[in-house]
């Protein structure tokens, strides 16, 4: 379009940067932070530039953790993260592809009812039944283990959904055609549905295992042995030092280790991962 | 009202794609040009630079007397109607047709009298408190019209505003926009690939290929002499017969697919005596003639359609469509005396397909 | 919409829900039918003995003035994140809507804390906060404000906002550029033709046929702020100080894992699951028509 209004792109440019700035300074002084030694943190404000003890910060809570926090390795913390991570991302795409399957495909008695249980789940996230859960995963004994950090988490409706959506655009033909080729419903999910779903499970996976990583109260409740502590929980041991000064140094380190895993996987697979967002809340 | 004119209007890509090259146009006041041809010759393009939504490369466009290069669109005076009609899905009509003036601090009043009398003269009284999604095609049309009229601009442009409509509301609307367009007396420029349409619509009609001007003239002229094979081609249908030819005979006589041979009209072409060229004959100019026939030719396929009947006949190796009138009972497998009258010939140099003439004696 | 063809086998549809039903029904229906349950019962301290109390608790509950001071903290810390959250978003996702060049790099930018879990946000902006080191609280004790979020209800309010807030930007971000990014470009253009600046399109034109994405979003920034935050608060504030930041959410985890008060937590537990029902409820009933024009 013709257009004189310069001074329209000067400042869309400068709100972009000063937004991207905004977003991303703390991190910035959250990497500064964890190279700077403990003495450093005398200086007031701390420093903007980066200090020259990033390895012996890293590998002090990669291998010792801290105190504080139960003394926990954060590498083992980093493990509990990755195991109920996948767990829950496996987990959920899994059992929500059978659901999927079953109330697109199937007709059977209770098939709506059975659809609206699974619906009502969106309707209750852990936040609102914190005792009665934990009271149920204790006495099923599943506290302190991977099991129990991630089986109650994987029944959710989003996925559930998303696939059932998916399913009712899949054309009637290809069904028509595998049952004359002799299909049964197994042989049809899996060599037919599936393949076709596979960005769409990628997608899913991309936003189930940051969704899994990023899980706080419930890990925070089903473990009381620092070995289970995932890192994202742990780190709060680490800040709320009664009257201490946290150590800002390891804090920051245990941060910066705790969030690269999500923001590599959504940086470099964006595409994936946005497709995903926009797919589940249509 | 006014006249628009385009001198040496360019656009060039970024990535060395060029989609028009020094068009010069002139439309006069009052008049409606009709800018045809195949999908990506730069019709669209052409009428979006009138507009001010895309930016030149070179040249210059006058609307008025005005220099309107480096205006915004707001600021042409122009109109536009849309292919798919753009009308705002979130106001009524009478908002989408008020929006123009308001924003142009048009006062209250003013903009109601303006609104309803458009709406009277497009028949939409009734559905001024209507949205868009609870119109039919044919309605939001006339709204995206009404939209155009209301604001008295100095032109309005179409973008191929009639293709989203089927046939026979299209038919309609044809007439409906022209006859509008001479009441209202605005210049209009009207963009679309439907040859029909432009021969219909046009005072003016521009036959754009490329991003060239192929050839600008009335509807007759382009139509019964094109400039090039192309337009020959392209305007009229069924679409013009194309058959090789010779000249012989001292430029005085044509042989046509070495099928026949034909007495050129006054002194023929004597320049091109013993060359190769294209020949174009249109479908309609065919006779069933048993007396004069200049050649007997077997039939391929009979398309009735009532008022005409439709054959294809064999030419040497090719296909020729011949358009007779009425209903002709012939089937495939006949073979039927066909001639032409050489004045209705259309002689094209073989290389760069330009239109030859033949000298008048 | 459902199939026209389909299977018809006795067993096999039960086996394949049977995962999700089982889970659904041991981990959700059942802690929340105890939750109901629990609600109307009252333990002595002990634990011992139970009896059944009615709508007591909930009684008790709403005539507690740390509960209503809750309520009234939880809507005004949900209301700021949303509005702060959903106008940031906005202006980013306009411009980067108007901007090509770089816009890829922005995007990138600008995206990136989608990864984030919200207590994470929480200890990166406690420490830019920090009373003593924080480049923030610097930058304010410079312009004369001197910040304690520790000391401060309204500073440590302000601390989950900011926490909050910055987070959801990202998610908003992307959610408002798609929503722009679909608006044909043929209605801005007539709209330019129509005489109207780029100002007064963004108003009157883009603004309006947003309004579908401007609602799912206020509906999810809501759920976000009433639940997804419970880590930042716990992390950063842990409710304090003197329960100026003690939203609902954090209210029931201390109540009921802290001070183990089982029917108030219960009570608590379900008020919030009304709340929940009551924006999801919003959310699939107008949302979910997604306007089509």
């Amino acid at each position: 379009m013709v257009e004189h209004r310069p001074w329209l792109t000067i400042f869309a440019h400068a709100v972009l940067v000063l937004g991207a700035f905004v977003l991303v300074f703390p991190l910035w002084v959250a990497f500064v932070a964890s190279t700077q030694s403990a003495v450093s943190f005398n200086q007031i404000p701390m420093s903007l530039l980066p200090g020259g003890h990033f390895i012996e910060n890293y590998s002090a809570v990669l291998t010792q953790g801290l105190a504080s926090a139960g003394a926990v390795p954060v590498v083992k913390m980093l493990m509990n993260s990755l195991i109920m991570a996948i767990m829950i991302a496996v987990g959920k795409i899994a059992i929500s592809l059978l659901s999927a399957y079953a109330i697109v495909y199937f007709r059977f008695p209770f098939r709506k009812t059975i659809f609206w249980l699974i619906f009502t789940t969106l309707m209750l996230p852990v936040e609102v039944r914190i005792l009665p859960t934990y009271g149920v995963v204790a006495s099923l004994g599943m506290l302190n283990s991977y099991a129990g950090l991630s089986i109650p988490l994987i029944a959710s409706a989003t996925a559930t959904f998303l696939f059932r959506q998916y399913f009712l655009t899949v054309p009637e033909e290809l069904l028509e055609a595998a049952r004359l080729d002799g299909a049964g419903p197994w042989r049809f999910f899996r060599d037919v549905l599936l393949p076709l779903s596979r960005t769409n499970i990628a997608a899913l996976f991309v936003i189930l295992f940051i969704y899994g990583w990023n899980q706080y109260l419930w890990p925070l409740l089903v473990t009381t042995d620092p070995n289970y502590y995932t890192i994202v929980m742990g780190i709060q041991r680490m800040v709320t030092v009664a009257d201490a000064t946290p150590q800002w140094q390891l804090v920051m380190a245990t941060v910066i280790l705790a969030l690269l895993p999500p923001v590599v996987v959504v940086i470099g697979m964006q595409r994936l991962f946005i497709r995903g967002l926009v797919e589940i809340e249509k | 009202m006014a006249q628009v004119e385009l001198i040496g209007v360019t656009k060039a890509y970024p990535n060395g794609i060029v989609a028009l090259h020094k068009i010069d146009l002139k439309i006069a006041d009052r008049d409606f040009l009709v800018v045809v041809g195949p999908s990506g010759c730069g019709k669209s393009t052409l009428l979006r630079l009138i507009a001010g939504l895309e930016t030149m490369s070179e040249g210059k466009i006058l609307i008025g007397d005005r220099d309107v290069t480096r205006l915004e669109p707001a600021q042409r005076d122009i109109a536009m109607v849309f292919q798919n009609y753009a009308l705002y899905p979130h106001m009524n009509v009478y908002d989408n047709m008020a929006y123009g003036l308001r924003n142009r601090k048009t006062p209250k009043p003013e903009i109601d009298r303006r609104v309803r009398e458009t709406a009277r003269i497009l028949g939409l009284e009734t559905m001024l408190e209507r949205k868009p999604r609870q119109l039919s095609g044919g309605q939001r049309q006339r709204v995206a019209m009404g939209r155009a009229i209301v604001r008295s601009p100095a032109a309005f442009l179409f973008d191929e505003p009639l293709s989203n409509l089927d046939a026979k509301l299209r038919v309609q609307m044809r007439g409906e926009i022209k006859r509008l367009q001479r009441q209202l007396g605005t210049t209009g420029v009207y963009v679309t690939h439907d040859q029909a349409e432009a021969m219909t619509m046009g005072d003016q009609l521009v036959v754009l290929r490329d991003g060239h001007i192929e050839q600008k003239g009335g509807p007759l002229e382009i139509y019964s002499r094109p400039a090039t094979a192309f337009v020959g081609g392209f305007i009229g249908s069924p679409a013009m017969n194309f058959l090789d030819g010779r000249i012989e005979d001292g430029g005085r006589k044509l042989r046509v697919a070495e099928t026949f041979s034909i007495v050129l009209p006054g002194a023929g072409l004597p320049q091109q005596e013993g060359r190769n060229l294209t020949v174009g004959i249109r479908p309609e100019h065919f006779k069933m003639n048993g007396n004069s026939a200049l050649a007997e030719l077997p039939v391929e396929l009979v398309e009735p359609l009532g008022a005409q009947t439709l054959v294809e006949v064999l030419f040497g190796k090719k296909i020729v469509t011949v358009s007779l009138d009425g209903a002709i009972a012939i089937k495939s497998g006949d073979r039927i005396p066909l001639s032409v009258d050489p004045a209705q010939l259309h002689l094209f140099n073989l290389e760069n397909e330009t239109r030859l003439d033949c000298i008048v004696a | 919409m459902e199939k026209r063809v389909f299977f018809e086998r006795r067993l096999t549809p039960y086996l394949l829900v049977a995962a999700q039903l089982a889970i659904t029904l041991i981990f959700f229906f059942w802690p929340a039918a105890q939750a109901f349950y629990q609600s109307t019962i009252s333990q002595d301290a002990f634990g011992l003995s139970t009896t059944f109390v009615g709508l007591a608790n909930f009684e008790r509950l709403f005539s507690d003035s740390l509960y209503l001071h809750s309520i009234e903290i939880t809507l005004v810390f949900s209301a700021l994140v949303v509005a702060s959250s959903l106008s940031i978003a906005l202006l980013l996702a306009a411009m980067a809507d108007r901007v090509i060049r770089g816009s890829a790099v922005y995007k990138t930018l600008l995206i990136w804390p989608y990864a984030l879990a919200p207590a994470i946000s929480g200890v990166l902006w406690l420490l830019l906060f920090n009373p003593t080191i924080g480049v923030v609280s610097f930058a304010l004790r410079k312009v004369g404000y001197s910040w304690n979020n520790f000391l401060s209800g309204t500073d440590a309010m302000i601390l989950i906002v900011a926490a909050a807030a910055w987070k959801q930007v990202s998610y908003n971000f992307l959610f408002f550029l798609a929503g722009l990014q679909s608006i044909p470009r043929s209605l801005i253009e007539a709209a330019a033709i129509d005489g109207a600046s780029p100002f007064k399109r963004f108003w009157t034109i883009v603004f309006p046929l947003l309004s579908p994405t401007t609602f799912f979003l206020v509906v999810v920034n809501l759920v976000y702020a009433f639940f997804d935050t419970f880590g930042l608060v716990h992390t950063t504030t842990a409710g304090g100080p003197a329960h100026a930041t003690e939203i609902l959410v954090y209210k029931v985890y201390r109540d009921g894992f802290v001070g183990l008060d089982v029917g108030g937590s219960a009570a608590q537990s379900v008020v919030l699951m009304a709340i929940v029902v009551l924006l999801t409820a919003i959310q699939f009933r107008y949302v979910e028509r997604k306007v089509v024009y």
